[in-house]
């Protein structure tokens, strides 16, 4: 089909399976854990999950250079057969889905004991490798049902894995059975909608779908696909006003249970948002443009503000994080809808960011519950002095996700600012302002319990913390300050997974090895075009506003050269 | 020796002395000789490294690359060498002064308190020599929470009172406005490395006031009221404390960062085009009487000396606002001519608490005959202050004048004139209450705890300081030599 996909790698044979090896292992492996008891069980899914996370970097690297590695399942060739297609997106994707799956073990594995008795932790370690595999399969395939199928097998292995949590929290239930019925409806709008693309084009690859909406253009057929897809996926990234199902389920799995979702589910979700509106509506810029401005973006700001002071006013812990987690949806949506080179990358790297910030966050409160029992905020009062250590880490997790320098947090968000400065899009910003000083004051509240009040229940009866659980959060932590003074690298893997977004349904754009973006000659046609009402809009009748007017026209060249244009001047011919 | 070793060796010089404080714990003496050998050593660097500055031509010296236009650098310019030298030399005799102050006031973990008082002056160097807005704000950050510890440090209910106001204030502005102003002149400027003569003058006037504004109050060590009660609050701390970071390092700082946006960010030009410098210089004003009147009102010393502090302080910001050549020259000599004068000040305060526990200025009355060094460099700084010739205070205030005459702001004139009376309320009876009170019997005075009064290491570097002040009155035309090239710009 397209001409830098290569099919085969050269080398070790091992390599050539590497893409399905990372998603079916752990499924085949999930069986077997059952006969086995809880350290048994436990060993088994970590070296799963570890073998897969293998597969998923060598792959992963392998895509450093630009090229797309195309797996043909059961050698049957796409569009007819299941097509694994991994570029330096969704590679990027299965490594941090399988590192976080492989943190996620690791911390919670000796402490799992203290919310879940020992005879169902096979049970629990199976649920948790049927997750991992479905997210897993969910990055990796290039077919648009088969996206589906592993959507919903993570989701019913997540529902089992949320309702473990019930032995120690009987609200798990409730909060199961509503992620249950919100995530079914949410997929099955996504199936809905691939079934109209489908109608449509007749082909479930999805760049086949792309390729062959091309000619068709926009439709209401290909108009009602993607309002069902948005629909779906956005209840899957919890997007607001879809994200209800997000607090509940957070606050009552078990700790390394939400760890993982944390880290991983709302951004693969968020993954598969980008790749269809990207790629696969690529042939329709009106009908996105009309999707992100009017539908993403005022709903990525709802989010943020929304998200943010319902964490400000929430008093337990793990919820807290969980709204704040709605929030930083937003941030991603929002540098998404932009559209352009500087936005997605933005959002990607503040992606990559975040599922640090919180796996860190969410680690320091599975100590904290582990140690002395922590749940809301009251129970902080004293920590500062009684697990310093502990706290400091989480504080440091905590000045991530608000942006301090030195963080990850903060270079990330101030890319994003930058981008959304660049498309002068003035709700954008005060919306992040406004989402930062909440977070703040969400802090400052921690900070304030932890340090400046006395516990009054005096020392409290404590449990030693397993190393391992330590040395994975500190790991982790320091990543949060690593990414923020070393960030090339993950910009690098931001820009590489955005130039595959940019190149839409057209021949792969080329990344050179130094992690700059060379944009073909139609994508900065097509950056003008969505900067200047382009002849398109005529046919779609974009309501003539003045917000909207404004928006167009402070994105046009000369008052900032955008970073997109400014790169492909430097990047040699 | 080159610049960059000069620079590395000056800034590791509190981080050793701190390190010296940790693992000497336990052998007091040689602990105390040691940091202040450090200190002595670092100051040396410190002139050395002064002498390379004018010749080095803002060079840039970058330590960390985080991503594109974000970098951690340090850049060498006449103002930041000024600026070290005050807060590496002061350093020099507050140690002195705090191995005095601290036996002689029986307090406790010396060792932790000189490990925070060194590595505070390594932040102090840090934002003396950043060479963009984010390291400066690193600098900025890691200052306060430094101090945090020293303010803290008796760990009675007020002492932890006081520093909380004290982290809330200035942690809560920083991370509030400053961050913010930072950020938004990152992302539009593109970069926010330092020039002199700034970066931001093709932003609109909305977006400049706005950000100037965030600026000033933002950079909350300066003070500017209101955002000062912090300072008075931070009083609870031991006296070193108080003369080092809240006369010279850390307020200093943040007047230091004031003048630095000013010249290095907006740059006189455009201030003058930008209508918030003029608003900012009326609320400078305000300040500056409001904080003298409520000096006056104040009768524990310390608390009248810090809002003393408050009101010298926003002499600086009003000369960075007004922004003409003399303005900023008065400005840049009032960091040091005030730090100088003040923390004379502080120490005297400090040794009449160690020697006769009194804290208040009402209980001074006669105490001057018994102390006579301690009242009469405190006299001395007191004239500083005000502003009397041949004393070093009288250049910055001459030439803050001359800049609002310059500038054509006649209410500057008057507001610079009214709060040299104040000074001369509020400053001038403490020390001749107690020197020349008519009529007075030294045995009403309060006694002193211990025969011979307070500690000599007590005595001894206020004295200096308040020669300093005496020597510094014939060395200004040096210093503003020395700063030409910063405060040329703005003609």
């Amino acid at each position: 089909m397209i001409d830098p996909v290569v099919t085969s790698i050269p080398g070790n044979p091992l390599l050539q399976h590497a893409a399905i090896l990372s998603v079916v292992l752990p499924m085949v492996v999930a069986p077997l854990v059952l006969a086995f008891r809880a350290a048994g069980a436990y060993l088994l899914s970590l070296i799963a999950v570890l073998l897969s996370f293998c597969f998923a970097v060598s792959i992963y690297i392998f895509t450093f250079d630009g090229s797309i590695f195309s797996y043909h399942l059961g050698g049957w060739a796409p569009p007819l057969g299941i097509e694994y297609r991994i570029d330096s997106l969704n590679g990027l994707m299965m490594s941090l889905v399988s590192f976080m799956g492989v943190a996620a073990l690791l911390f919670g594995g000796p402490t799992l004991k203290s919310c879940l008795s020992p005879s169902k932790h096979a049970a629990f370690y199976a649920s948790f490798l049927l997750a991992f595999t479905g997210l897993m399969g969910v990055c990796a395939t290039g077919d648009a049902f088969n996206i589906f199928v592993f959507l919903e097998i993570s989701s019913l292995a997540t529902y089992a894995l949320i309702a473990f949590g019930a032995e120690s929290d009987r609200k798990a239930l409730p909060a199961t059975f509503n992620y249950l019925v919100m995530g079914t409806i949410g997929a099955t709008f996504f199936v809905i909608g691939v079934g109209f693309l489908y109608m449509a084009t007749g082909s479930l690859n999805i760049a086949d779908i792309a390729l062959k909406l091309e000619p068709i253009g926009d439709t209401r057929l290909v108009r009602v696909g993607l309002a069902f897809i948005l629909v779906g996926l956005g209840l899957k990234t919890a997007m607001f006003p879809l994200h209800q199902w997000l607090p509940g389920a957070y606050a009552t799995a078990p700790n390394m249970v939400t760890i993982f979702l944390a880290a991983t589910a709302t951004k693969v979700a968020f993954y598969v948002f980008l790749r269809f509106l990207f790629i696969v509506f690529d042939a329709s810029p009106s009908l996105l443009e009309t999707t992100f401005t009017y539908a993403v973006a005022p709903l990525a700001i709802l989010g943020m503000l929304i998200g943010s002071a319902r964490a400000v006013a929430e008093t337990e812990l793990k919820r807290l994080f969980a709204y704040s987690s709605v929030a930083q949806v937003g941030y991603f949506l929002l540098g998404a809808s932009l559209g352009t080179a500087a936005g997605l990358s933005a959002a990607i790297w503040h992606l990559i960011n975040h599922a640090f910030m919180k796996s860190a966050l969410f680690m320091a409160l599975g100590l904290m519950a582990w140690h002395v029992g922590v749940r809301s905020l009251s129970d902080l009062k004293g920590l500062g002095r009684q697990m310093p250590l502990t706290m400091a880490g989480m504080l440091i997790a905590g000045f991530s996700l608000f942006g301090l320098p030195l963080t990850a947090g903060f270079v990330s968000k101030l890319a994003l600012l930058k981008a959304l400065w660049a498309s002068g899009y003035w709700p954008g910003i005060a919306a992040v302002a406004i989402s930062s000083v909440l977070a703040f004051v969400y802090l400052g509240k921690i900070v304030e319990a932890a340090y400046f009040k006395t516990s009054p229940l005096g020392e409290r009866p404590v449990q030693r913390i397993p190393l391992m659980a330590a040395a994975i959060f500190w790991s982790i932590v320091g990543c949060n300050i690593l990414f923020g003074l070393y960030a090339r690298p993950v910009e690098k893997a931001a820009n590489m997974a955005t130039a595959i977004l940019l190149q839409g349904n057209k021949a792969p754009t080329h990344v050179n090895p130094s992690g700059e973006l060379i944009i073909h000659d139609h994508l900065i046609d097509k950056l003008e075009q969505s900067a200047q009402p382009s002849a398109q809009d005529a046919v779609l009748e974009v309501p003539d506003d003045g917000e909207s007017e404004q928006y167009l026209d402070e994105q046009q060249p000369g008052q900032d050269p955008a970073p997109t244009e400014s790169e492909t001047e430097e990047a040699p011919e | 020796m080159n610049l960059p070793l000069l620079f590395t060796l000056t800034i590791s010089g509190p981080i050793l002395a701190g390190l010296v404080a940790l693992v000497l714990a336990k052998l007091p003496y040689w602990r105390d000789t040691l940091i202040v050998l450090i200190a002595i050593v670092t100051s040396i660097f410190a002139w050395k490294l002064s002498f390379l500055v004018p010749d080095a031509n803002f060079d840039k010296l970058a330590l960390l690359q985080i991503a594109d236009g974000l970098e951690i650098a340090f850049h060498f310019e006449p103002l930041g060498a000024v600026f070290g030298i005050i807060a590496t030399n002061l350093w020099v005799l507050t140690s002195l002064y705090a191995i005095g102050y601290m036996r002689g006031a029986k307090e406790k973990n010396h060792a932790r308190f000189f490990f925070f008082l060194s590595m505070s002056i390594f932040a102090a160097v840090g934002i003396a020599f950043s060479a963009n807005l984010l390291t400066l704000f690193v600098f900025y950050e890691i200052l306060t929470f430094l101090t945090y510890p020293l303010v803290a440090h008796k760990g009675t209910k007020e002492a932890q009172r006081g520093a909380r106001i004290y982290l809330t204030l200035l942690v809560g502005t920083s991370v509030g406005l400053l961050l913010p102003a930072i950020a938004w002149t990152h992302f539009s400027a593109g970069n926010s490395e330092f020039i002199l003569g700034g970066f931001v003058g093709e932003f609109p006037v909305w977006q400049r006031n706005i950000l100037l504004l965030l600026f000033a109050f933002g950079i909350g060590k300066a003070a500017l009221m209101p955002i000062h009660p912090w300072l008075p609050n931070a009083m609870v701390a031991p006296t070193p404390v108080s003369a080092l970071l809240h006369a010279v390092a850390v307020v200093k700082a943040g007047v230091f960062s004031i003048l630095k946006v000013s010249l290095f960010v907006f740059g006189p030009e455009t201030l003058h085009a930008t209508p918030a410098a003029t608003w900012i210089a009326m609320i400078a004003a305000g300040s500056i009487l409001l904080a003298s009147l409520i000096a006056w009102s104040k009768d524990d010393l310390k608390a009248r000396l810090a809002y003393s502090t408050v009101s010298q302080l926003s002499y600086i910001t009003l000369g960075a606002m007004i922004a003409t050549p003399f303005a900023l020259l008065g400005a840049a000599l009032q960091i040091v001519m005030h730090a100088v004068a003040k923390i004379t000040l502080f120490m005297g305060a400090g040794a009449i608490y160690v020697s006769t526990g009194a804290k208040k200025v009402s209980q001074l009355t006669g105490l001057g005959r018994k102390m006579p060094w301690i009242f009469g460099s405190f006299m001395v700084a007191s004239f500083s202050l005000i502003g009397i010739p041949i004393m070093a205070g009288a250049w910055s205030k001459l030439y803050l004048l001359k800049g609002g005459i310059e500038a054509g702001l006649w209410w500057s004139f008057v507001v610079l004139l009214l709060s040299s009376l104040l000074n001369i309320a509020y400053l001038l009876p403490i020390s001749a209450r107690a020197l020349f009170a008519p009529g007075v019997d030294a045995r009403n005075a309060p006694a002193f705890k211990q025969e011979g009064g307070g500690p000599f290491l007590t005595v001894f570097p206020p004295v200096m300081t308040a020669s300093l002040t005496l020597v510094l009155f014939f060395f200004a035309p040096q210093i503003a030599d020395y700063l030409r090239p910063i405060w040329e710009t703005a003609s």
